[in-house]
C-alpha cells in the first residue's frame, strides 16, 4: 500500500517535472525565436524569398554606410557617461555612507527618480527647461545629461554596497590613526578597496547608455542620432533586412557586456560566499 | 536590469554602525562635499526642470483652454488613454508574474543539463531597449512575420497582430518576463524546503502546498516585481513607438501632444500624472513587500 502510494507520487512528480519543463521551454522559445529570426533576416539576401536566396553580409555593410555615425556617437556617449557617473557617483556613494541615515535614504530616493519615472517625462522636463539654449540643445552634451541622470543610481548602488560590506569606516580610522589626511584617505584607501563595485557599476552604466531610447529620442537632433535612435529610424523607413542587420550589430555590441556583467556577478557572489566561510 | 535597484532603493541595507564618536571624527564636511556634485547636477537637471514641468501642467491646454490637469481628467480621449494604459499594464504585470513564477520556481528547484542556457535565454532580453522589443514583435506578428508566414501556409491569408493591442501586449510581456525571473528564483531558493515537506507529511496535496506554502513564501518577490513590470509597461514608449499602433497609450499621447500639436501644457500634465502613477506603484510595492517580508519572517 505504502509502496504503491510512493510509486504513484513519484509518477506525479515526474509528470509535473515534464509539464513544467515543456512550459519553460515554450517561454524560452517565445524569448529567443524572434531574436533568431531577426538575426537570420539580417543575413539573408531576401527575407521574403527565404534562405534559398542565399546568405549575405551586404545588409550589414549597408547599415555601416548609413548609420556608422550613430554607432560611434553611442560609443563616445557611453564612455563620456561612464566618466561623468564615476566623477559624480563614487564620491556620492562615499557621502551617502558617511551622512546621516535618514538623509541618505531621502537622497537615494531622490537620485532614483529618473529611473523610477518614465524617461519620456524626464526628457520633456529637460527639453522645456533647457530647450531654448540652442547651442546646448543641439549638441550631444544634451543627450549626455539625460544619460547621466538615468545611469547615476546604477553606479552609486554597487559602490555603496561594497563600501558597506568592507567596512570602509574602520579602514579609514586605521588610516587616519596613521596620519593620512581626508583627501589622501579617499584616494589611497577607499578607492582601491571599491574597485569591484566600481567595475560592476561601470559595466551597467555602459550597457544602459548604449541601449537608452526613451530619453534619447526626445533629446536627439538630426545631427545627434544615437544607435537606438538609428534603430527606430531604420525600423520605420528601411526594409526589414536592414533593420535586422542593424539589430544584429546592436546585439553584437551588448552581448559581450552582458556576459561580462554575468561573469562578474557570479565571481563577486563566489568571493562573498568564500569570505563568509 | 533595474529591478534590484527599484525594490531596494531608499532603504539602505543595514550598515555596520560605527561608533558615533568615530563618525564625528572623520569630518562631516568631507561627506557633504562628496555629495555636492551629484546633488547639484540632480538639482539643476532633474529637480528644477521637473518642478517647472509640474507648473507647466497647470497651464492652459491649447485645445480647450482649461488647465492641463483638469483637461486630462475631464476629456474622454485622455481618460480613455489613461484607462487603457493602466489596464494593459496591469494585465501584463499579472501574466508576466504568473509565467515567470512557474519558470523561476522550476529552474530554482531542478538542476539539469542545459539549465543555465535556459536561464540566460530568459534573462538576456532584459537589456533590449523598447524599440528592439517592438521590432521583435514585428518579426513575430508583422506583415512579413512568423504568424503571417504560418497563416499564408495554412489558410492562405496573412495573420498579423503586431500593430494592434495584441502586439503591444505581446511586446510588454516580452520585456516583463525577464524582469521577474531572477527575483523569483532568488526568493524560491531562499525558501525553507522543510516547510513544504512538513506540509506534505501532514497530508497536504501538491496544490495545497503550492497555495499555502510556496506562494505565500515568495509573495514579496511577486508583488515587487509585478509593480516593476507595471511601472515599466506604463512608461514603455519605445515599443509602442516602433509598433506605431493606433492605440493611444499615454506615452504616445504625450509624444503626440508635444510634437504634433505643440500642446506643452497637456504633454506636461500627462507626463506628471504618468510619473506619479509609476512612482506610486513602485513605492507601494516597496512598502508591501517590506511588510510582507517582516511578517513572513
Amino acid at each position: 500500500m505504502s509502496t504503491s502510494l510512493s510509486v504513484r507520487s513519484a509518477g506525479v512528480m515526474h509528470w509535473r517535472f515534464v509539464l513544467q519543463l515543456i512550459f519553460t521551454l515554450a517561454v524560452c522559445a517565445f524569448m529567443i525565436v524572434p531574436v533568431l529570426m531577426s538575426v537570420l533576416a539580417g543575413l539573408t539576401e531576401n527575407y521574403l524569398v527565404g534562405l534559398s536566396s542565399g546568405l549575405t553580409t551586404r545588409w550589414i555593410a549597408e547599415v555601416w554606410g548609413l548609420y556608422a555615425d550613430s554607432i560611434w556617437l553611442s560609443i563616445y556617449l557611453a564612455l563620456a557617461c561612464l566618466g561623468c557617473t564615476l566623477l559624480l557617483g563614487v564620491p556620492a556613494a562615499y557621502g551617502l555612507l558617511k551622512c546621516r541615515k535618514r538623509w541618505a535614504a531621502i537622497i537615494e530616493e531622490l537620485l532614483l527618480m529618473p529611473v523610477a519615472i518614465p524617461g519620456l517625462a524626464t526628457a520633456l522636463a529637460l527639453l522645456l527647461a533647457y530647450g531654448q539654449f540652442h547651442g546646448f540643445r543641439g549638441s550631444w552634451l544634451f543627450i549626455l545629461v539625460g544619460h547621466v541622470l538615468f545611469t547615476l543610481p546604477f553606479m552609486i548602488r554597487p559602490v555603496l554596497a561594497v563600501m558597506q560590506a568592507i567596512d570602509v569606516v574602520r579602514l579609514e580610522e586605521a588610516a587616519s590613526s596613521l596620519g593620512a589626511g581626508a583627501i589622501q584617505r579617499f584616494f589611497t584607501v577607499i578607492l582601491p578597496n571599491c574597485t569591484s563595485g566600481i567595475l560592476a557599476g561601470a559595466l551597467m552604466v555602459i550597457t544602459l547608455s548604449v541601449g537608452e531610447f526613451n530619453i534619447t529620442w526626445m533629446l536627439h537632433t538630426p545631427l545627434t542620432k544615437t544607435l537606438p535612435v538609428g534603430l527606430a529610424d531604420s525600423y520605420a523607413s528601411m526594409r526589414l533586412e536592414i533593420g535586422s542587420a542593424y539589430t544584429l550589430i546592436f546585439l553584437l555590441m551588448i552581448l559581450p557586456l552582458l556576459t561580462l556583467i554575468q561573469w562578474f556577478g557570479q565571481w563577486a557572489a563566489r568571493r562573498a560566499s568564500r569570505s563568509v566561510q | 536590469m533595474s529591478q534590484s535597484l527599484l525594490t531596494t532603493g531608499g532603504q539602505p541595507a543595514s550598515r555596520a554602525a560605527p561608533s558615533a564618536q568615530a563618525r564625528r571624527h572623520h569630518g562631516k564636511w568631507l561627506a557633504h562635499w562628496a555629495l555636492a556634485p551629484a546633488l547639484a547636477f540632480f538639482l539643476a537637471f532633474w529637480l528644477l526642470p521637473f518642478v517647472q514641468l509640474m507648473v507647466m501642467g497647470a497651464g492652459a491646454d491649447s485645445s480647450s483652454g482649461e488647465p492641463g490637469y483638469w483637461a486630462v481628467l475631464t476629456h474622454r480621449q485622455y481618460l480613455f488613454s489613461l484607462l487603457v494604459t493602466v489596464l494593459l499594464s496591469l494585465a501584463v504585470a499579472v501574466l508576466a508574474v504568473v509565467i515567470a513564477a512557474i519558470c523561476g520556481c522550476f529552474l530554482a528547484r531542478n538542476h539539469f543539463f542545459g539549465r543555465s542556457l535556459l536561464l540566460s535565454m530568459l534573462t538576456f532580453p532584459l537589456a533590449f531597449p523598447g524599440v528592439v522589443v517592438g521590432f521583435l514583435v514585428i518579426m513575430l506578428g508583422g506583415r512579413q512575420g512568423l504568424s503571417a508566414q504560418l497563416g499564408q501556409l495554412l489558410a492562405s491569408e496573412r495573420w498579423t497582430f503586431a500593430y494592434s493591442l495584441t502586439g503591444l501586449f505581446i511586446g510588454y510581456l516580452y520585456f516583463s518576463i525577464p524582469r521577474v525571473i531572477m527575483t523569483v528564483m532568488a526568493a524560491c531558493e531562499k525558501l525553507d524546503t522543510s516547510l513544504e515537506e512538513a506540509a506534505r507529511s501532514l497530508g497536504a496535496n501538491s496544490w495545497r502546498v503550492i497555495a499555502d506554502v510556496l506562494i505565500p513564501g515568495i509573495r514579496p518577490a511577486l508583488i515587487s516585481t509585478g509593480a516593476i513590470c507595471f511601472a515599466t509597461s506604463m512608461g514603455a514608449f519605445g515599443t509602442a513607438f516602433t509598433l506605431g499602433t493606433r492605440i493611444n497609450v499615454v506615452p504616445m499621447a504625450i509624444y503626440g501632444e508635444f510634437t504634433n500639436y505643440a500642446n506643452f501644457a497637456m504633454s506636461a500634465a500627462l507626463s506628471v500624472l504618468l510619473g506619479a502613477v509609476t512612482w506610486l506603484a513602485l513605492a507601494m510595492a516597496r512598502r508591501l513587500s517590506a511588510d510582507a517580508s517582516l511578517g513572513g519572517a
